[in-house]
């Protein structure tokens, strides 16, 4: 059985760590905030300003000036702070920002990503995106191991814009954990019922595959 | 009190056909609501606005769009802008994208005095261009311009007459940074208090960075995505 959009979230959430500051892109990436293990300390960095992201507001608590990246009425916990958007982004170029999640349209076996743009459709801008991946200290991408038509989204090379080069360390999909060697994709862990021979054929980048390859606990 | 002004149309007199502007605000959180609709009420067209956003459709910068004020748009992301969308596809509007981050950094360094600059965002993408780039630290880089704009119009939570700018929230955002970029900044404030009664010590933007505020009116403060916890 391949996850679904949480089951990704809460394979995410265990690669918290106590302490650690972490940004949460749209989509996905957003609902890893739903299974921070309790008595974890992470706190939640909105690169429009705000750290320490709490959750949604209750009808009437909401604020307009209160909002996180992707526009969404939200809250701010004890030991919150606001900043200005160049400050935002320095914790992020400066390396303080410990983990960066977000989502992908295509990664490649060298830890490129595309995830802004689709040539002939509509394009909205990369926002924070090529900020995030060029600079975030650790980048794990969310993503669904294959489009709607079954192609594979871990390909050799990106055959869309790119929003970055050789950044992503880590990819969790609804199949597999695996991490951007440099040159290929090392499998970590399958889905749970999912075998290595659906991965494989779910890969069409280099993939490394060594010894008993563990399912995922959760 | 010589910045203060009475209203935005004061505000916004020496506004001209073809000036590049700096408009505050991330979506529709933190936007100078009162000198963007001063501006629809004139004639001024062929501007370029630097702005993270460009409004949603006949709300902030999207009301400058339809009446076809605008030449030009600097922004990281577009939003949800169908009339922006329509402009872009028939080449009436000019649009540069620009990392969000590179964005900030190059309006904080325009008004800084930094001519330019090295990032990594945009290493090896489209945003690279013909730019010049250099490695540090074993890691490649792109070289940015700093950004300053003829007006910056930024709106803040408080002000007092002396300039003095403190934001709400997230309603910083760009503000801060647009601020020192303008070559005039306008502020435009919900409340306006005489010089000595903001705390000196909590001070967002200092008053040097500020030629013209007012207090604004009738803030609509619009919400893009009302999402709530039940």
């Amino acid at each position: 059985m391949s996850l679904d959009k949480n089951g990704i979230a809460k394979r995410i959430a265990q690669e918290l760590q106590d302490g650690y500051y972490v940004n949460l892109g749209i989509g996905i990436p957003t609902l890893v905030a739903n299974y921070i293990p309790e008595g974890m300390e992470v706190t939640l960095h909105s690169e429009n300003g705000l750290l320490g992201i709490g959750p949604f507001p209750k009808k009437e608590n909401v604020d307009a000036d209160l909002i996180n990246a992707g526009k969404q009425t939200v809250t701010y916990i004890d030991g919150a702070s606001f900043f200005d958007s160049a400050e935002s982004f320095g914790m992020i170029r400066g390396g303080h920002v410990d983990l960066t999640v977000l989502g992908a349209f295509e990664v490649s076996e060298t830890g490129d990503i595309s995830s802004w743009k689709v040539p002939g459709k509509l394009v909205k801008g990369m926002g924070g995106a090529m900020d995030l991946v060029a600079a975030a200290k650790n980048i794990i991408v969310a993503m669904q191991h294959t489009d709607r038509d079954g192609n594979s989204k871990l390909l050799k090379k990106c055959t869309l814009p790119l929003t970055g080069v050789k950044c992503v360390k880590k990819i969790v999909t609804d199949l597999a954990v695996l991490e951007v060697t440099g040159d290929a994709f090392k499998l970590l862990e399958r889905a749970p019922g999912v075998t290595v021979e659906e991965i494989k054929k779910a890969t069409e980048g280099t993939l490394i595959i060594e010894g008993e390859i563990p399912e995922m606990n959760i | 009190m010589r910045k203060v002004v009475n209203n935005a149309q004061e505000a916004i007199v020496g506004i001209k056909d073809g000036m590049t502007l700096m408009l505050g605000g991330f979506g529709l959180c933190g936007i100078p609501e009162n000198c963007l609709d001063a501006l629809v009420d004139t004639e001024v067209k062929g501007l370029t606005c630097i702005s993270n956003n460009a409004g949603i459709d006949n709300v902030g910068l999207g009301k400058l769009l339809r009446k076809s004020q605008v030449k030009k748009m600097m922004s990281s992301y577009i939003g949800e802008n169908k009339e922006f969308e329509r402009q872009m596809f028939s080449g009436e509007l000019e649009v540069e994208l620009i990392p969000q981050g590179t964005l900030a950094e190059r309006i904080r360094a325009g008004g800084a005095g930094i001519p330019a600059f090295f990032v990594p965002a945009g290493y090896g993408t489209e945003v690279q261009g013909d730019k010049e780039v250099r490695e540090f630290n074993g890691k490649m880089h792109v070289m940015e311009m700093g950004l300053r704009a003829d007006f910056a119009i930024v709106k803040a939570w408080k002000g007092d007459t002396a300039g003095n700018l403190i934001y709400r929230h997230t309603a910083n955002n760009f503000n801060n940074m647009m601020a020192a970029a303008g070559i005039i900044t306008i502020a435009e404030v919900e409340e306006l208090v005489p010089a000595g009664e903001l705390d000196p010590n909590c001070i967002h933007t200092p008053g040097i960075f500020v030629q013209r505020i007012f207090q604004g009116v009738d803030y609509k403060k619009q919400i893009e995505f009302v999402t709530t916890s039940e």
